[in-house]
């Protein structure tokens, strides 16, 4: 039944939520009317979006909500969280349900064109990845011919996978689950020899989702990165100076860790000396201004969600359960690709 | 005649908006336009919508290729295949699940139903609480359960249980079994079937009639299932009995080989097949209770076996009381499989799902996702209403 309703469910939706928003007018404006800004994120990945215990969004995705809150509103706890299945993400977006997505969504060419999207600044740089049972001895991916393939469906994951064994002259068999809870369930009750992600989700279920009396050493993530998966967050079509916002929000943060701003000592940091800091703090005023939105748009930022850094290592880095290496999400000047242009 | 002598009788006297013939057209024309005119906004707003979100329309994409993989297909397809085969497989699934549920929940359903109507308590209250567990939990939870149960209760392939002498194989990957390898003669036994069961019908038909003019009685069913089968059968036998079989075989990380029955499948049908028959149940109870205790009487006292009397005096009448909520069943069956996304059989929603989601046409795709349905439930409908009708009471 579910599921019946979700197809009339996502007809209504469109047929409903494009006719309305021919009339609502620009983005921006409705999430200052409303006070408040509706944020895609996912259903549940530990260090990228997941409610904790006291039903508070966490993660790296829901920081760059927070952000983009922080930046229009100056609050960055006005924000409503609507987690989407990645079946239901861009039906949502497109219909007008929620203002962005991000949501560990790939940027893509049949994305940012065909589906009317545009998307903001890389979140998390991403790669696919296979994750088995150490029992199974298995140690490359070219080892994998014959298995069942536990996967999500209508994700880039599904296609690379497909892509990936004809490239490489392999069969495969798919069960193919929407809820990640069921396809994780799936994976860990042995029903799939592997199960495939983003190596980013693939560390987070071996660590958070492991059922009880099997352990996150019982499984292996094999050294095949398989695809690149630019992760960003999205928004529709129609409304760019909202997509300038979100993607200059994402740089800000960015540039705050460059230059050594952090949400500790970003009121210490107002009073220096230094002018690139002067004027992406808004102590020299300008750069709110021309973006729209209140002067003191990165300071707000930096003080209530953090620097890019600090967000990483809080949700996902060594802060957390998940303990990924900064890798290729490392400040351009430490070796990794996340670089900013100016803010000037 | 009352109101066409009222309307012409008075159209000469009354004022056009005092006359109920005009007024009645006027409005007629007003709902339609008011319809119309909705229907045309809502059509017109959103591809205006689309257009202006650069959003991609049509069907052209029903060609391109589909490019995932379906784990679970009647025929051939890969990644390669285009969108319209994916969608295709998708409802040749949903199709082999909604069949085989209507028909196992068909009989066990009447078995059930008719069972707690029987004399042995025991018996009639097992019936009772099958029917009340069943139909008062969500389906979804049954689907949830079934599914947990098969993965989690089998072992792996390696581990698999093996039956008759290792030739089929229990795991969580599902059921193998061997298989014939295909042959050519296969076609020819699928045409000698389909004569045989026309000759089965032909040979009920005869009998009936013989039994009418003669009261002859002849076993024309046993008879029927001989034909029905026996003309294959010699056209096997007459091509050489082929029988080379396909047998499972572990081979890496699974079987090959054989056929497979896949957990996904079964836990949906096993799902749907139970859940559906305490409906089933409840209404085959209602058709035989809506029969008046005479009527078996009568049939004990003219002689006829329990069995004669339920066939040919109890059932008919029943099923006069049986067939209309039956039909809802049966769509009810059909539409209910599209539970299958929850627990990853590939039917035709997941089919449709994964290209709204790959294509961002979510309007194109639903339309098709509604006129598959649609003409599903259509047929079934209309086929039971034939039936229906077949079984009717003919007043003479």
């Amino acid at each position: 039944m579910l599921n019946k309703f979700l197809a009339t469910g996502i007809a209504a939706a469109a047929l409903v939520g494009v006719a309305g928003t021919a009339h609502a007018g620009k983005d921006l404006d409705a999430i200052k009317a409303r006070g408040s800004l509706t944020c895609g994120v996912p259903t549940g990945v530990a260090g990228f979006g997941l409610a904790d215990s006291q039903g508070k969004w966490v993660g790296l995705n829901v920081d760059v909500c927070r952000a983009v809150a922080a930046t229009i509103i100056g609050d960055a706890e006005k924000v409503k969280y609507v987690p989407l299945t990645a079946q239901q993400r861009f039906t949502a977006l497109q219909s007008g349900e929620v203002d962005m997505l991000s949501n560990n969504t790939t940027e893509t060419l049949t994305r940012d064109t065909a589906l009317g999207f545009d998307f903001g600044a890389v979140t998390y740089y991403d790669g696919q990845g296979f994750m088995v049972n150490k029992k199974l001895g298995v140690k490359s991916a070219k080892e994998l011919n014959g298995a069942t393939v536990c996967v999500q469906p209508g994700t880039t994951t599904e296609l690379n996978l497909a892509d990936y064994f004809r490239a490489n002259k392999m069969t495969f068999k798919p069960v193919v689950i929407e809820k990640v809870e069921e396809v994780r369930a799936a994976f860990f009750s042995g029903r799939c020899d592997v199960y495939t992600n983003d190596s980013s989700a693939l560390y987070s279920t071996r660590v958070a989702n492991v059922p009880s009396g099997q352990s996150p050493n019982d499984y292996i993530v094999l050294p095949e990165i398989i695809s690149k998966e630019p992760l960003a967050p999205v928004m529709r079509h129609g409304d760019n100076q909202f997509v300038d916002i979100v993607r200059w929000t994402q740089y800000a943060m960015i540039e705050a860790e460059e230059y050594g701003i952090t949400s500790k000592n970003v009121d210490e940091m107002a009073k220096s000396d230094n002018p690139v800091i002067k004027r992406i703090l808004g102590v020299t005023p300008g750069m709110g201004k021309a973006l729209g939105v209140d002067e003191k748009w990165v300071y707000n930022v930096v003080k209530q969600v953090g620097n890019y850094g600090e967000s990483f290592e809080r949700n996902v880095g060594k802060d957390s359960i998940l303990k990924i290496d900064r890798g290729l999400n490392n400040l351009w000047t430490k070796g990794g690709l996340q670089y900013a242009p100016p803010i000037r | 005649m009352a109101v066409e002598a009222l309307g012409t009788a008075s159209r000469a006297k009354v004022a056009p908006w005092n006359d109920p013939v005009v007024r009645g057209w006027v409005f007629q024309i007003v709902v339609v336009g008011l319809v119309a005119g909705l229907a045309w906004y809502l059509v017109s707003n959103t591809i205006e919508n689309l257009a202006r979100q650069k959003i991609a329309s049509g069907f052209d994409y029903l060609g391109r290729e589909a490019g995932f993989e379906i784990g679970d297909t009647m025929i051939e397809y890969s990644p390669a295949s285009t969108y319209a085969r994916a969608i295709w497989v998708g409802i040749l699934n949903t199709l082999r699940v909604a069949v085989l549920g209507i028909i196992l929940s068909t009989i066990l359903g009447t078995l059930i139903g008719v069972g707690r109507l029987s004399p042995n308590w025991l018996l009639s209250k097992i019936c009772e609480w099958y029917v009340e567990a069943f139909r008062n939990v969500p389906l979804l939870l049954w689907l949830f359960l079934f599914y947990k149960l098969i993965s989690e209760a089998f072992p792996g392939p390696r581990q698999a249980i093996g039956a008759l002498w290792n030739t089929v194989f229990l795991s969580n990957r599902g059921l193998y079994f061997p298989t014939p390898m295909a042959d050519l003669i296969h076609k020819w036994m699928g045409v000698g079937l389909l004569v045989g069961i026309l000759g089965a019908i032909l040979l009920h038909r005869w009998a009936r009639k013989r039994q009418d003019a003669t009261g002859q009685p002849f076993p024309s069913i046993s008879t029927g299932f001989g034909v029905a089968l026996g003309l294959p059968i010699l056209i096997w036998l007459a091509a050489g009995a082929p029988s080379t079989m396909s047998w499972p075989v572990l081979k890496g990380f699974n079987f090959e080989g054989g056929t497979v029955i896949q957990p996904e499948f079964t836990a949906l049908l096993v799902g749907l097949v139970l859940y559906t028959s305490a409906f089933v149940a409840e209404i085959v109870r209602s058709g035989i209770l809506a029969l008046h205790k005479g009527q078996s009487e009568a049939a004990a006292a003219l002689g006829l076996s329990r069995g004669l009397a339920m066939r040919l005096v109890l059932l008919p009448q029943a099923l006069r009381v049986i067939v209309p909520p039956m039909t809802s069943q049966y769509l009810n069956i059909t539409k209910n499989s599209s539970l299958a996304i929850a627990i990853g059989y590939p039917d035709l929603v997941a089919s449709i799902n994964v290209t709204i989601n790959q294509t961002g046409q979510a309007i194109e795709n639903i339309l098709i996702i509604m006129a598959a349905y649609l003409s599903v439930s259509l047929s079934i409908s209309a086929f039971m209403n034939w039936y229906n009708k077949r079984i009717a009471l003919r007043e003479r």
